[in-house]
């Protein structure tokens, strides 16, 4: 694996792969001193043309937590503003000389067209409506840790579908086997989820009492300047995540969020403090999932073995 | 007195296609003999090849004034030369824009010592900004006859259909020497897309324009050219719907003529996956269900002509996101062969759809699109139907080179192209 740009690109077999190496470097946080070497002398360039705060600490945790060298980059989404090309900035940053780039933008694709523009390899951390590939790992690794495994479980996706952690998420939900449903307003509904067979069902209320996972995503009134539901009010009448729906959820069905959340609108406040959500266990393994990336990117696979040795695992 | 002969190849144009040799007198510019073993001062070989009059382009963006960086008249008409075209429509969207007599006059004294004819467009609306009708009268006097705000369409009905009431009344001819191209495309469901709208676009993650975007204007400038009985031009038509929508207009004898581009009947909405700047381009590339309906509207003359929406952007306007990049990609030196390549029709077919048909469209059938018979002027453009040769964008003689056909494999060959009596493409290669 050379980059990690979407799901679509990835195997099941990747993705079970990518889990297993997830709960090594879980159980690697854990230890005294939480810290291997495996990438020791790497450089990983952080381009986070689009402002994030909690993926740039987890992205930037992660690489520390294996010894890999970081570069800290902020810019705005759009070179024309600088300038400067895209392309020119990174051909710049790639003749210092680097092994990897972390790549968030505003506008999809751009991971995948700086891969023609660099030897080093590339992870996509959001890119436009298009994908957020490890949001996905560290989601499905979450999911993994509480059910055991995501295979046959049902899985409910509510809110506005056509964002970047939608398009990942149901695909790897799909493909390590969950039966999965989506729900939300029609408007933001992209027209190829119901031909990928992922089930659309018009209200919330008919899913909520025979779902394993609730997973809501967050939602805005505007996407791009276009005016796509008529209130947040409205919205969280017909598909918000209130008291009341979050009391007919099964005891052990585990509520998710990719945050930041709006409360009160997705999820009412005391939802967000149920003792079934686990959002903040998703913020937690986002560091191993992150870590679990870059080690299948830039690391060694005759590494892993010590590195299990030394947290206790049986190989 | 210099006579150039084009010897043994096969004369096509819109009435014959028989085997002749051509010669031209370089001084008065014309055919003076068309016929079997003819001699010259010159030689131009034209064994396997046809002899077609030279293509018109009713659609080229050469970026002069104000666009120098990403081409000029001098090197797109070199572009255009060498793909077989003897004269082309430049689009009004440069910088300044051109609605008026001085911008014109520069491109017509930039397009003198060109490769090929340069004829300017005028724009419809001052600064094709659509709320004010440019001087059509006076761009008229000048010579313009293709008026268009290209880039955009003229969203407001009342003012396309001023406009078109205007015009007819300044024509010399009534209704037919004066023709308004339509960039069909209603603004504001398109707003925001930056592809086709398709499970393509929604897979990707890219906002979509809607076809119905674009067979919206197309409905309504075949309402207004109804109404005010003039001739409107739908330009690089590129869904089922549209092609529809023009078929059925023109069976009810309204007014209507049609373009589609190469890009549009070649390639679909897959190509974006690439995330690649060089396949954007508006209207978008559609899905393959549009591509098999534009070769059909071809093939069956509900489309009128191929033109090329040459548009050229440079290197690094293109090195950019694909919803941030500009839209456009060029085509003037790849048409004759994906014609000859993509779509099923013999060559007769393509001389209407590349000569006859655009330069009667654009009024100018004295000199363009002619028989190529005694006394026609020398506007020739020979090609060869079978070899075949691999699309090199670099290799351009545009000033850019963002091709969506690199790497493609295409049959057919400009090979030489005589305008005015002058050759100035031989062996493939520019000769100015």
């Amino acid at each position: 694996m050379k980059h990690y740009l979407s799901i679509d690109d990835l195997t099941r077999e990747d993705l079970l792969e990518l889990l297993s190496l997830t709960d090594t470097f879980a159980q690697v946080l854990k230890r005294d001193v939480p810290i291997v070497s495996a990438l020791r002398g790497k450089r990983i360039v952080m381009g986070f043309f689009e402002n994030s705060t909690r993926t740039k600490l987890s992205f930037d945790l992660a690489a520390k937590s294996l010894s890999a060298g970081t570069m800290p980059f902020q810019a705005s989404s759009s070179s024309t503003q600088k300038g400067e090309s895209l392309k020119d900035t990174i051909e710049s940053i790639d003749a210092m000389g680097v092994d990897m780039f972390v790549v968030r933008h505003a506008s999809a694709g751009v991971p995948k067209l700086i891969t023609n523009w660099t030897e080093a390899s590339v992870i996509s951390a959001g890119d436009g409506a298009h994908q957020h590939p490890t949001q996905a790992l560290l989601d499905c690794y979450t999911i993994t840790i509480r059910l055991g495994s995501l295979q046959g479980k049902r899985i409910a996706v509510c809110g506005d579908l056509d964002q970047r952690v939608t398009r990942s998420n149901l695909a790897a939900f799909t493909k390590l086997g969950a039966e999965v449903v989506v729900c939300g307003p029609n408007s933001m509904i992209p027209p190829y989820i119901e031909s990928s067979g992922i089930k659309v069902v018009p209200s919330i209320d008919e899913i909520l009492g025979d779902v394993d996972v609730i997973y809501m995503v967050r939602i805005q009134k505007e996407r791009k300047g276009k005016v796509l539901l008529p209130s947040l009010r409205e919205y969280r009448h017909r598909y918000g995540l209130t008291i009341e729906r979050s009391k007919l959820l099964k005891d052990d069905c585990l509520i998710m969020h990719p945050g930041p959340i709006n409360r009160g609108v997705e999820l009412d406040q005391e939802v967000t403090d149920d003792p079934r959500s686990v959002v903040l266990d998703q913020i937690t393994a986002g560091v191993p999932a992150r870590m679990a990336v870059m080690f299948k990117l830039l690391g060694s696979e005759s590494q892993i073995e010590s590195i299990k040795q030394n947290n206790g695992e049986k190989s | 007195m210099t006579h150039i002969v084009v010897k043994g190849g096969t004369v096509v144009d819109g009435r014959i296609k028989a085997e002749a040799d051509v010669v031209i007198d370089s001084e008065t510019r014309r055919i003076v003999e068309v016929g079997p073993d003819l001699s010259g001062d010159q030689i131009i070989d034209a064994v396997g090849c046809y002899v077609c009059p030279g293509f018109v382009d009713l659609h080229s963006h050469l970026r002069q004034p104000g666009g120098e960086a990403a081409e000029t008249i001098e090197t797109g008409a070199r572009s255009a030369a060498l793909g077989g075209y003897t004269a082309v429509v430049a689009m009004p969207n440069t910088n300044p824009c051109m609605d008026s007599a001085a911008v014109i006059n520069e491109v017509y004294a930039l397009g003198k010592d060109a490769a090929c004819e340069v004829i300017p467009s005028g724009a419809i609306t001052v600064g094709r900004g659509g709320e004010e009708l440019a001087p059509v009268g006076e761009l008229y006097d000048l010579g313009v006859r293709v008026f268009t705000d290209d880039g955009t369409g003229v969203q407001d009905p009342a003012l396309m259909r001023t406009a078109l009431e205007y015009a007819k009344g300044i024509s010399d001819a009534g209704d037919q020497d004066i023709v308004f191209a339509q960039h069909c495309e209603v603004s504001a469901l398109s707003a925001g897309g930056v592809m086709n709208e398709s499970e393509v676009s929604s897979k990707l993650g890219l906002a979509g324009q809607p076809s119905e975007a674009e067979e919206l204007m197309v409905a309504r400038d075949i309402a207004l050219s109804r109404l005010t009985q003039m001739p409107v031009h739908m330009q690089h038509v590129s869904t089922k719907r549209s092609v529809e929508l023009i078929r059925e207009a023109k069976e009810a004898g309204i007014n209507v003529t049609a373009e589609a581009t190469p890009h549009h009947f070649t390639l679909t909405d897959e190509k974006c996956e690439s995330f690649d700047p060089v396949f954007k381009v508006h209207p978008p590339l559609r899905g393959s269900a549009d591509v098999a309906a534009v070769k059909v509207g071809l093939a069956d003359g509900t489309i009128d002509c191929i033109a090329t929406d040459h548009a050229p952007h440079t290197a690094d306007s293109k090195a950019m996101p694909f919803d941030q990049a500009p839209p456009g990609m060029i085509g003037l030196e790849t048409a004759f062969a994906l014609a000859n390549t993509e779509l099923d029709l013999d060559i007769e077919q393509i001389v209407q759809l590349m000569s006859v048909r655009p330069a009667e469209i654009a009024g100018i059938t004295d000199r363009h699109g002619c028989s190529i018979e005694v006394d026609s002027v020398a506007n020739l453009s020979v090609v060869d139907p079978k070899v075949e040769w691999t699309v090199d964008a670099a290799a351009s003689a545009s000033k850019s080179s963002n091709s969506p056909f690199h790497g493609m494999k295409l049959r057919g060959k400009v090979k030489h192209t005589i305008c005015n009596g002058e050759v100035v493409v031989k062996d493939c290669e520019a000769q100015r």
